[in-house]
């Protein structure tokens, strides 16, 4: 469904990406791994084109979207939930959800806000509030279920569980299991392993902007060697 | 009490204009983040086009009720379309570019829109009709209020609502708010965000448009409204605060009532008053009344330039042999060329000063003009009244011109980037009204004539080597401060204004320094101007005079010491030529510019750091 073959990629002058290969199949979760500054979020930037990918290939289902502008990847179908959550703090729930809002996709169920605040009902409870006025877990729902407006295919999820009090992980990882099961495809970033390991199929290790390691995620989380050499801090 | 209810009301009229203008400039600043200077161009093509509709559109024959308001709205929509137009066509390139030549490009356009409405329809004010159905006055508690005034009254609040309701109730309102918070992420949602900037641009025209052609029955439409509107609209923005709609339509308020009340106690210098609350309001309040402090760190400078190296010696010696040239040549020039050798060289100190703000210091300043005509006044007012000879003129210049530079520069300095850039135009217009409306002190728009050097220096020649001289040792002087201690605490506060601060520079006093200290030496400038002419008139501290200092460094280059006295040289010697061939050199001058920051979008030979998101 998506190939990613040799990205790279670059902050002005700062050469971060150095040739990052990965794939992810149809109604696969894969989840990237790696130390802070590894380029997670930095490979989930070039696929969505907010980083031009200076060399690589990005293909999703059939087309090539290196150099894309950010829209036109969104609307090929990728959804990208950024690290740092950035919702429109003015803008209440509601119409937060609505800047996320596209048209239906053939052979996609298209959510509709109603079904977001059943797979997120904390949300629902607070339609009219505005994003400024939610506090970080609520905040990171939010930023899910606007990206899930756009009926993406593939949804890039960076770190969805950071900084977020361990029932509503546990509430962010069912929600991830039911996104699954709806058979959507996840390329998620995550520093806890509990997490990664509860909600993917197969594990990408990223360091200084190359893939160290990959490999089912079971593997992973029976090989402690494998995981101190890579992850450890 | 008649007088105050009848200019209450006049105040509330002029308010609803004012937010039609302003309130447009600040949704397109929200959304693009461009400072459009070319809104005040939109509101007067609005006028201008409302009056043409009115007396010769298609729609004159349908007569009476369709044919103005009918033209009124049509003026609005076309005006719009053209906002959508200069947005494909110019400004969606420009969205990378660093700040200063965002704004210099908007710049450009108002020259060149200055010139198509006086070749569309001269330079006579027009007259246009009276409004059908609101003709004459209504009678409330015994008082008379036109219906017109009435009206426009209503247009201000009913606009700022339909302005709410598109941005809550529309998806294409949503999602404009959504990315004047964050456009990049509205990218990743999937919305085209070039539809949006057109749409915004269409939007804000329209708003200026309007304001423009509802303006036809209360007032002559000229060539001058352009920047009348836009350095009101600014103060208007700036007071409310740059991207709040109900700031805004306050601030609107409260300037048009100002206006209003303040033609009762100082009928000669309203704008002084508009200043001074304007002064007040940023005092308490830096980001305007309902502004918020602009999220995330503040932009680095984006005119930043490294400390300049020492000139290769072939160049030294080169610049050695032109200055030869200058002192042994002259004797053997006619008059004409003497002129023109003395005003280049005033122009050069003028640039260099400028320069001292920007490079160094980091500044754009839209108004630096302020400073030029500061000690042109200042030396010309002391012969005015005092009958001080020239040499006395001089020495007050700089001293007059580096007060205004105290006065105006301590609001200036505290803002950066944009806000700076509005706050300083506006004080060159305030400036420059002040020197046009109190005529009993500056002669107003006749100027102040007979001011020539003493007995020695009257001749051609000996003045200019008394340009020569002095604005040789002002350069030197500039150049010296740029080296000094004070010169690098001066460039570092400007790469970081943090930093700077935790190794005990106190930038804004350093700003502050620097900022009267270049105002000081372009006030000497503008006295030699002065005296070189013979007379002042208003125009040493318009606009125009701003943007050419403006052009001559950013020409020559912000990174080089010698950039400015290039810059000015070539500058001043591309005008006179210009302006020599054709009588729509504004025009044409507007093209080049637009054309230098289109193609060289990063700076003139890489002379401007990249700034600003891609
Ligand atoms: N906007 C930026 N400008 C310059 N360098 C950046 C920028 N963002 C990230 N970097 C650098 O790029 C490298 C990779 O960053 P990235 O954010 O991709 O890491 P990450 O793997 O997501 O880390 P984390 O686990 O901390 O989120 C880091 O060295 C970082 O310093
Ligand atoms: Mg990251």
């Amino acid at each position: 469904m998506l190939a990613v073959e040799g990205l790279h990629a670059h902050y002005g002058r700062a050469h971060i990406l150095h040739g990052v290969s990965l794939t992810v199949g149809r109604g696969e979760v894969v989840c990237l791994l790696g130390r802070n500054g590894a380029g997670k979020s930095t490979t989930m930037k070039a696929i969505m084109g907010l980083v031009p990918p200076s060399a690589g290939s990005v293909r999703f289902e059939g087309a090539s979207l290196a150099g894309r502008p950010p829209h036109a990847v969104a609307r090929a179908g990728i959804g990208y939930v950024p690290e740092e959550r950035r919702i429109f703090a003015d803008l209440t729930v509601l119409e937060n959800l609505e800047v996320g809002r596209r048209p239906a996709r053939p052979q996609l169920r298209p959510w509709t806000p109603e079904q977001l605040f059943a797979l997120f009902p904390s949300l629902g409870a607070m339609r009219h509030r505005t994003g400024g006025r939610m506090s970080g877990g609520e905040q990171q729902m939010l930023t899910i279920a606007r990206t899930l407006m756009g009926n993406p295919r593939l949804l890039l999820l960076d770190e969805p569980s950071e900084g977020l009090a361990p029932v509503v992980v546990e509430r962010m990882a069912a929600a991830i299991a039911e996104l699954k099961a709806e058979g959507l495809s996840i390329l998620l970033s995550e520093q806890n392993l509990t997490f990664a390991g509860a909600v993917a199929d197969r594990a990408c290790i990223l360091e200084v902007g190359q893939v160290r390691h990959e490999g089912p995620m079971d593997a992973l989380l029976a090989d402690a060697p494998l995981r101190a050499r890579y992850l450890s801090v | 009490m008649e007088d105050l209810a009848v200019q209450a009301l006049n105040g509330l009229a002029s308010a609803s204009s004012l937010f039609l203008v302003a309130s447009g400039l600040t949704v397109i600043f929200g959304v693009s983040r461009i400072v459009n200077f070319a809104h005040g161009s939109l509101f007067m093509l609005g006028a201008y086009l409302a009056w043409t509709l009115t007396g010769l559109g298609p729609l004159a024959g349908l007569g009476g009720l369709w044919s103005f308001w009918g033209a009124i709205l049509l003026a609005a929509l076309a005006v719009g379309a053209l906002g959508a137009l200069l947005e494909v066509t110019v400004l969606r390139r420009i969205y990378g570019a660093p700040e200063l030549f965002q704004l210099l490009a908007t710049f450009a356009l108002v020259l060149i829109v200055q010139d198509v409405a006086l070749f569309l329809w001269g330079p006579d004010d027009k007259f246009g009709p009276r409004a059908p159905l609101l003709r004459g006055a209504v009678e409330i508690l015994g008082l008379r209020f036109p219906r017109y005034e009435l009206f426009l009254i209503a247009v201000g609040p009913v606009v700022l609502g339909l302005l709410w309701l598109l941005f809550h109730r529309t998806r294409f309102g949503i999602l404009l708010r959504a990315a004047t918070q964050d456009r990049e992420m509205v990218a990743a949602l999937g919305v085209d965000q070039r539809l949006l900037f057109t749409g915004v641009f269409f939007l804000g025209a329209t708003l200026a448009g309007l304001g423009g052609a509802l303006q036809l029955p209360r007032e002559a439409v000229t060539l001058h409204m352009d920047m009348a509107v836009i350095v009101e609209a600014f103060v208007v923005v700036v007071v409310g605060g740059l991207g709040s709609l109900p700031g805004a339509f306050l601030a609107a308020l409260l300037i048009g009532e100002l206006h209003a009340f303040g033609i009762l106690v100082f009928p000669r210098i309203t704008l002084v008053l508009v200043f001074l609350v304007m002064a007040v309001v940023l005092v308490l309040r830096p980001y305007g009344l309902l502004g918020r402090a602009p999220s995330g760190a503040p932009p680095a400078s984006e005119v930043a330039a490294p400390l300049p190296a020492a000139m290769p010696p072939a160049l030294r010696r080169a610049a050695l042999a032109a200055l030869a040239l200058l002192v042994a040549l002259p004797p053997f020039l006619g008059d004409y060329p003497l002129i023109l050798l003395a005003d280049f060289a005033t122009f050069v100190l003028f640039a260099a000063s400028l320069h001292f703000i920007m490079g160094p210091g980091g500044l754009a300043s839209f108004g630096h003009a302020a400073y030029f005509g500061a000690g042109a006044y200042g030396a010309a007012l002391l012969f005015r009244h005092f009958a001080a000879p020239m040499e006395l003129g001089l020495l007050a210049a700089p001293f007059a011109a580096g007060l205004a530079g105290l006065l105006f520069g301590w609001f200036c300095v505290r803002l950066s980037g944009v806000y700076s850039a509005m706050l300083t135009l506006a004080f060159a217009q305030i400036a420059w009204s002040v020197a046009f409306q109190w005529i009993e002190v500056t002669g107003g728009d006749n100027g102040i004539l007979g001011l020539w050097p003493s007995e020695w220096a009257r001749g051609r020649l000996a003045f200019f080597y008394l340009s020569l001289a002095l604005c040789g040792a002002a350069v030197l002087l500039l150049r010296r401060a740029i080296h000094a201690p004070f010169g690098m605490a001066l460039r570092a506060q400007r790469d970081s204004g943090l930093r700077a601060e935790a190794i005990g520079i106190d930038a804004f006093r350093i700003r502050w320094l620097g900022f009267a200290f270049a105002a000081a030496m372009a006030g000497l400038a503008g006295a030699l101007f002065a005296y070189g002419k013979g007379s002042v008139f208003p125009s040493v501290l318009g606009i125009s005079r701003s943007v050419d200092a403006l052009l001559m460094v950013l020409l020559g280059g912000v990174q080089t010491l010698n950039g400015p006295i290039v810059g000015a040289i070539a500058y001043a010697g591309l005008q006179e030529q210009l302006a020599r061939v054709t009588d729509y050199w504004r025009l044409l001058l507007g093209l080049v510019i637009l054309a230098l920051v289109l193609f060289f979008p990063r700076g003139l030979a890489g002379a401007i750091r990249r700034g600003g998101s891609p």
